[in-house]
Formats: structure tokens, C-alpha cells, sequence
């Protein structure tokens, strides 16, 4: 599964932030054509993400492209993006399952063979977190799912807080209805660049709801957001132990395991090898695991 | 043969921008270009505008275009958006 540990922004019409996007390391880079561009520069826009996909090298960095919905200019980002083969497009606004089938079968019909553009949706209205289960199983492009905090709160005419407890029951059914379907979910942006302190507790928090990643909206938040999401030496050391247990146990002929007195049983078991992988994954462990 | 009905504008005088400011011409392509690296990129630049004329098979058009060392996939997305401002319609990118 790609990780997605972090997600940088970076506004589709500044020439000068596209072609440095690769250097910062972020997971995914964003090439924003929707809230980061006026509506009289969007075709202009178009044209330089076009352009920048096709000739940029972004490194490491998965080249996502989020266009806008297709009530406004949807349909011409996807008619032009596509064929410069972005990895993902990423649809705002998404509020039901048609949203993302609509944008599914464009993508399709403008699709170059062996290409298969993946999709993330954002869910930031009332509607999209109600109908999360069923956007997620929506259509088999679709990879993950997004919390987009700030429309969200507006609509709720609820006030975006530090803390941010105002979005924990949207937090928790955005986690779960990804997981539910084997999708990732990635947190929504810490707007204050500023605040490290507050940047580390939320994006720790959102990591101990389940979630797989955080959006950034300015480099200088990735170190934070990659360190809290990297396994820690203690996770890394607990999983190993777990994973030694149940080899031990399978080696005695034993189905159950146990570890520091504690039962280690399946869910467990996944829990540290999940944790084993994006160690792997990320060069902090040697052993590679299916 | 395409010729240019209409004045139009893309890009910004940004750092890394390119300003292209296109007018209508009966024919033949006149480009007129300010660059503060002109000495060593001015005939690259040029070219890279050349290139995009030519794939969008536009014959008459007069440009003018203020470079604040952008690079080439800035000259060419500037280019088409001015073209597509001024009423071309730009020819969908190949699929890569």
C-alpha cells in the first residue's frame, strides 16, 4: 500500500512553488487547481500543472492533482490533467457515492492505456461525512479517504478550535468507514504553521484514531507530521516481540500466543506487522514482510 | 492556418513567471522578448515559444513576453493559455 504519511499542498498557479515540489520529501504533493486558484486564472492553472507533470521530476513524491468539483471546472481538469498522468486526482466536496462514480467514468474515458489514475475523495460537508460507508466502497479507483475540517466546521456553523474536539465524531466515521473497506484515511490540515506543539498533538492524536496520514499545508510541517507517523523504537520492538511470539507458538504446535502475560491473538498480530511493514517500508527495520 | 483574432494576456511578472501578451497579425510570427538572462537563455526561450506556435499550427500572431526566468514548462503553459484566451482552441496533450 503507498504511503501516505503526509500530503504538501501546492497552489497550481505558482510556478515557483510547482517546480520545487519534489524537494521537500512529502509523500504526496498536491498541485492544487481548486481553492489555491481565483476563478478567472483557472484555465492558466490547468495549463501549468499540465505542463509541470509532464516535464517535472518530483522525486519520491506521488503526484496528486486536486480538481475541482465537477459542478464548476471538473470535467476540463480531468479532460486536460489525465493525460499528463498524474497518479491521483483528488475531488473535493465529495458528498455521496455518484460524486465519485461521475468522476470515476471521465477519468475512464480519457484514461491512455495501462494508465489507471487513482482517486481520493475529501469528504468536507455534513453530507459527505453521513454517506462516508458509501463513498468508500463507491468505485474501486477510489484509495482513500480525506477529512477536510475547515468547510466542514462552516456548515456545522461549528468554531475550529486548537484542540479540535469539534471534529472528533467526524474524525472517528471517517476512519472507520475507510477501514471498514480497506481504504487509507488521512487527517485533515493543522492550519496554524506556526504552532509545532499543536501541529505534534493533533497529528498524534489523529495517528491513535487510525489515521494513515495528515494533509500539510506548508513544508515546514512534514518533518513533524513524518515523525509522528513513523513507527517509534518502542512500537518497532513491541511488533518484533509479537511476531517472535507467534512464531513461537506456531513452531510448538500452539495456536495461542501470548506476550508479557498478554494474549496475542489475531487483530494483534496484524497490528504489529503492520507496524513491521511501514518500518520496513521506511528502512528502520531490515526484514521485509509480506 | 490559424491567425490571431484577438489581443490576450497570461502569466504574471512573478519570479519564475513569463508575462506573454499575444496580438492579432494577418500573418507571420514577430516575437519580442525581455529576459534579465537573455544573453544566455534568450534564444532557448524563444524557441520553446517557437515550438509552441507551431504544435498549435498558429501562422500569424504577434508576442510579446516578459520572462522573469521561468522555465520551459512555464514558457509553454503560458503560452497556451494566451493562445486559448485568444479564442485558439488548443490542441489535448498527447496521452504520455
Amino acid at each position: 500500500m503507498k504511503l501516505r504519511r503526509s500530503m504538501l499542498f501546492i497552489p497550481g498557479n505558482n510556478p515557483g512553488m510547482l517546480q520545487n515540489g519534489g524537494v521537500y520529501g512529502a509523500d504526496s504533493i498536491v498541485l492544487d487547481l481548486e481553492d489555491a486558484v481565483s476563478p478567472n486564472q483557472k484555465d492558466a492553472a490547468r495549463f501549468l500543472v499540465g505542463e509541470a507533470l509532464r516535464t517535472i521530476d518530483f522525486g519520491i513524491s506521488e503526484k496528486v492533482v486536486r480538481i475541482n468539483s465537477l459542478d464548476t471546472y471538473g470535467a476540463e481538469d480531468i479532460a486536460y490533467i489525465v493525460p499528463c498522468r498524474p497518479d491521483v486526482l483528488l475531488l473535493p466536496k465529495v458528498g455521496c457515492a455518484a460524486d465519485v462514480q461521475a468522476v470515476a467514468e471521465l477519468v475512464q474515458q480519457v484514461e491512455g492505456p495501462n494508465q489507471d489514475v487513482k482517486l481520493i475523495a475529501i469528504l468536507e460537508t455534513p453530507r459527505g461525512i453521513v454517506e462516508s460507508y458509501t463513498i468508500a466502497k463507491a468505485h474501486e479507483k477510489l484509495v482513500a479517504l480525506v477529512l477536510g475540517a475547515e468547510d466542514y466546521t462552516a456548515s456545522l456553523g461549528a468554531k475550529r478550535t486548537r484542540e479540535g474536539r469539534e471534529i472528533d465524531a467526524a474524525r472517528a466515521i471517517v476512519v472507520n468507514s475507510a477501514a471498514s473497506v480497506g481504504l487509507q484515511s488521512i487527517d485533515t490540515p493543522f492550519t496554524d504553521v506556526n504552532d509545532e506543539e499543536g501541529l505534534r498533538k493533533d497529528t498524534e492524536f489523529a495517528k491513535n484514531l487510525g489515521f494513515k496520514g495528515k494533509l500539510s499545508i506548508n513544508p515546514r510541517q512534514l518533518a513533524t507530521i513524518h515523525d509522528v507517523f513513523n513507527p517509534n523504537l518502542e512500537e518497532i520492538s513491541w511488533a518484533q516481540q509479537v511476531v517472535a511470539a507467534i512464531k513461537k507458538a506456531e513452531a510448538d504446535g500452539s495456536g495461542v500466543a501470548s506476550l508479557n502475560g498478554k494474549m496475542v491473538d489475531l487483530p494483534i498480530v496484524n497490528r504489529a506487522k503492520a507496524t513491521l511493514y511501514l518500518a520496513a517500508r521506511l528502512g528502520l527495520v531490515k526484514e521485509e514482510l509480506e | 492556418m490559424i491567425n490571431i483574432t484577438k489581443s490576450a494576456t497570461a502569466g504574471t511578472a512573478d519570479k519564475n513567471d513569463i508575462a506573454i501578451t499575444l496580438e492579432p497579425a494577418e500573418t507571420g510570427i514577430e516575437i519580442e522578448l525581455e529576459s534579465p538572462v537573455y544573453l544566455q537563455f534568450g534564444d532557448a526561450i524563444i524557441k520553446t515559444i517557437e515550438d509552441v506556435i507551431r504544435e498549435q499550427e498558429v501562422t500569424g500572431v504577434k508576442i510579446r513576453a516578459i520572462d522573469q526566468g521561468a522555465l520551459d514548462y512555464t514558457i509553454r503553459a503560458r503560452m497556451l493559455t494566451a493562445l486559448s484566451r485568444a479564442g485558439v482552441a488548443v490542441k489535448g496533450v498527447k496521452t504520455l
